[in-house]
């Protein structure tokens, strides 16, 4: 996992709430054996319309989308995230998040911004003015800036921490490396083995 | 205080633990197949990451394998992509694999035990709910997620919350024609599907030690249908007896054995819930619903929503009942069945297809019916075939085929058509999980055989 830090990149502005996981990954996409590639699922339905957002230049490079309220609802798919990953987003900003799926996030490196609705719409309104508007998370300062805005955002130390070290749950784990090195070392040795170990 | 036997197991395999974090806990054995480790094996590639201790994994072919033909090319590509990422994916990590056409290929909660790779007192995972089938061993075995997978892959432990213990003593004797499935039905029936969420359940008592060990897997196999993550049953003589001889069976038995024998829960444990059932008064039982716990001994009747005081469980029902097209108040022999299907993790095992055979020798099944008995594993099969079973299920007029799960969820073809009505030996009855529109009555293979024969749900006593 990519530590996030602090990442600027344009911004999409989605104004549609309660926008579903069936929505961002239609199930019809899940066959992929693959984590990767995701990213023509991303939006099916929607982006069949060529009005749809993210057909609209300079949308198609955005990195960070800022969405309507109950984003990421629905079945708990983890291909969700990963489809919007694949595409490029770093960034998801709302004004509240499904729990599962801002867990799954969490565990894929997607960083998950709260803010206050009415912050959701003053940003809105300055992307439709300058669709080119470079925006900010600073997520060591907790900030998100843009012009002279300058938005504090909450999130857990936990997730937080994660993030800015670039720690996946395995990433994670393997800090306990010694201890599992050690616990290894340990193990009896009439516990059964699928094969011998060829190191 | 005394602990109970699922803590006993727990503790000996935390790795890491700190207060306000899960506990990091250390995977003897990590069961894999094709559905649900693709993107697992693809999120270690990405991440350069292999795979920790190949020799703690093995991988078999069973949710999207074809029970017919199986020397062709697979012909569904969704399925055979499957297949073929497992299989290369297992090569280039060097992952022991049971391909299709392999003797120790089959439904990968059969092949474990009978490889002797399941023994007691381990904890064992895999990519699917129902690895709490290898409980039956007294070891703490349940499903995990693809992300899961992947830790488990590269780390060989999963970081995990201590769930709590649910004791449920099943004292008495069974009376014949019951078994082991109609236990476990009838305990879903009592708890519910959302009965054991949180807990690890373990079977105790009379009735329990009474069973073989492989009822014993068919009991463990439903604790997730019980919404239990896992669930076990402490080791005694019959599960060393089971496991002795086979291929991964220890070396130093005595050391093992030696462990083995503290593998049970203290007298003075405590659990957190305990739920009783008597076994004397277990019947045949039936399902009549779309969910596990909406079940019902055969010689009752379809129940009627009306009467159940639970708004949300009488809605259920009515609905239940829509799907499985039946009308309240009528006997539940009265059902009559085009499909029965003998197999799967639950009830697909030598003893299932023994159980099952007995009733129809000699005998025809129903001419209104078909009839499928997909054996487990391609061992079981070949063992059957050994015994004679094959002959007597296809001169009763069945279909005998290769090992898969099959029908139990319909990823390959044999799959129910739109409204049809099965008699199954499996363990989920959600609409479509046997094939889109179908309707599932959960069955022992007892019943399975006796229905086969008479064409409406019916018990061997009825024949
Ligand atoms: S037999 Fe059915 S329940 Fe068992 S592993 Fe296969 S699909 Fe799952």
């Amino acid at each position: 996992m990519d530590k996030f830090v602090t990442h600027t990149g344009n911004a999409v502005p989605l104004r549609r709430s309660n926008v579903d996981t069936d929505q961002i990954i239609p199930a019809v996409y899940l066959k992929r054996v693959t984590r990767s590639g995701f990213e023509d699922g991303l939006f099916a339905a929607w982006r069949s319309d060529p009005e749809f957002i993210l057909n609209k230049q300079p949308y198609t490079h955005g990195t960070i989308l800022v969405a309507g309220v109950d984003f990421g609802t629905g079945s708990s798919r983890e291909h969700a995230v990963w489809a919007l990953q694949n595409y490029g987003f770093k960034v998801i900003i709302s004004s509240r998040f499904a729990d599962i799926f801002r867990g799954n996030s969490a565990k894929g490196g997607l960083l998950t911004v709260v803010l206050p609705q009415s912050e959701i719409e003053s940003l809105w309104d300055a992307i439709d003015a300058n669709p080119e508007l470079p925006v900010t998370v600073d997520l060591d300062a907790k900030i998100v800036s843009y012009n002279a805005a300058k938005v504090g955002f909450e999130i857990d130390d936990y997730t937080r921490w994660r993030l800015m070290e670039g720690l996946d749950d395995i990433g994670l784990t393997l800090k306990s490396l010694d201890s599992i090195d050690k616990f290894e070392n340990s193990r009896p040795l009439f516990k059964p083995r699928t094969q011998t170990l060829n190191d | 205080m005394g602990k109970t036997l699922a803590e006993k197991i727990w503790q000996e395999h935390v790795v890491h633990s700190a207060a306000g974090e899960p506990d990091l806990l250390y995977i003897d054995l990590h069961l894999i197949h094709e559905v649900t480790s693709a993107q697992a094996f693809d999120g270690l590639r990405l991440s350069g990451r292999k795979v920790r201790r190949t020799d703690l994994t093995i991988a078999t072919e069973d949710h999207n394998t074809p029970t017919l033909n199986i020397d062709l090319p697979i012909a569904d590509p969704v399925s055979k992509l499957q297949v073929d990422t497992l299989r290369n994916n297992c090569a280039e990590f060097g992952v022991r694999i049971h391909s299709l056409g392999d003797i120790d290929q089959g439904i990968v909660h059969v092949v474990g035990p009978q490889l002797g790779l399941t023994q007691p007192g381990m904890t064992i995972v895999c990519g699917d709910s129902h690895t709490s089938t290898h409980g039956a061993f007294g070891a703490l075995a349940f499903g995990i997620g693809t992300s899961e997978v992947e830790h488990v892959l590269a780390t060989q432990t999963l970081p995990l919350v201590r769930p709590k213990t649910m004791a449920i003593n099943v004292e008495g004797t069974l009376k014949p024609g019951v078994t082991s499935k109609d236990i476990i039905l009838a305990i879903i029936a009592k708890i519910g599907t959302g009965g054991g969420q949180g807990y690890v359940l373990e079977y105790r008592g009379s009735a329990i030690r009474a069973l073989s060990m492989e009822s014993r897997m068919t009991v463990c196999n439903m604790s997730i249908e019980a919404g239990a993550r896992a669930g076990l049953i402490a080791p005694d003589e019959k599960t060393f007896a089971y496991i002795k001889g086979k291929a991964h069976a220890p070396q130093d038995w005595d050391a093992a054995m030696m462990y083995w024998s503290t593998l049970f829960t203290d007298a003075d444990a405590k659990f957190d819930v305990e739920v009783n059932i008597n076994a004397d008064e277990l019947a045949p039982f039936v399902t009549w619903g779309t969910n596990p716990a909406q079940g019902a001994p055969l010689n009752s009747r379809v129940p009627n929503p009306a009467d159940i005081k639970d708004l949300e469980e009488r809605g259920a029902a009515e609905r239940a009942l829509v799907y499985m097209n039946l009308t309240a108040g009528m006997p539940l022999k009265d059902i009559s069945i085009d499909t029965v299907f003998l197999g799967s993790c639950t009830n697909g095992r030598i003893e299932d297809l023994r159980l099952a055979a007995s009733i129809i020798e000699g005998k025809k099944i129903a001419p209104t019916l078909r009839m499928l008995v997909v054996p487990g594993s391609a061992r079981v099969r070949l063992q059957a075939e050994a015994e004679g079973l094959d002959k007597v299920f296809l001169a009763a007029g069945a279909e005998w085929r290769n090992a898969g799960c099959s029908m139990c969820l319909g990823m390959n073809p044999d799959q129910l058509a739109v409204g049809e009505r099965s008699a199954s030996t499996s363990n989920r009855n959600f609409e479509g999980r046997q094939g889109k529109g179908g309707r599932t009555h959960l069955v022992s293979p007892l019943v399975a055989a006796a229905t086969a024969i008479r064409g409406t749900l019916s018990s061997p006593a009825d024949l």
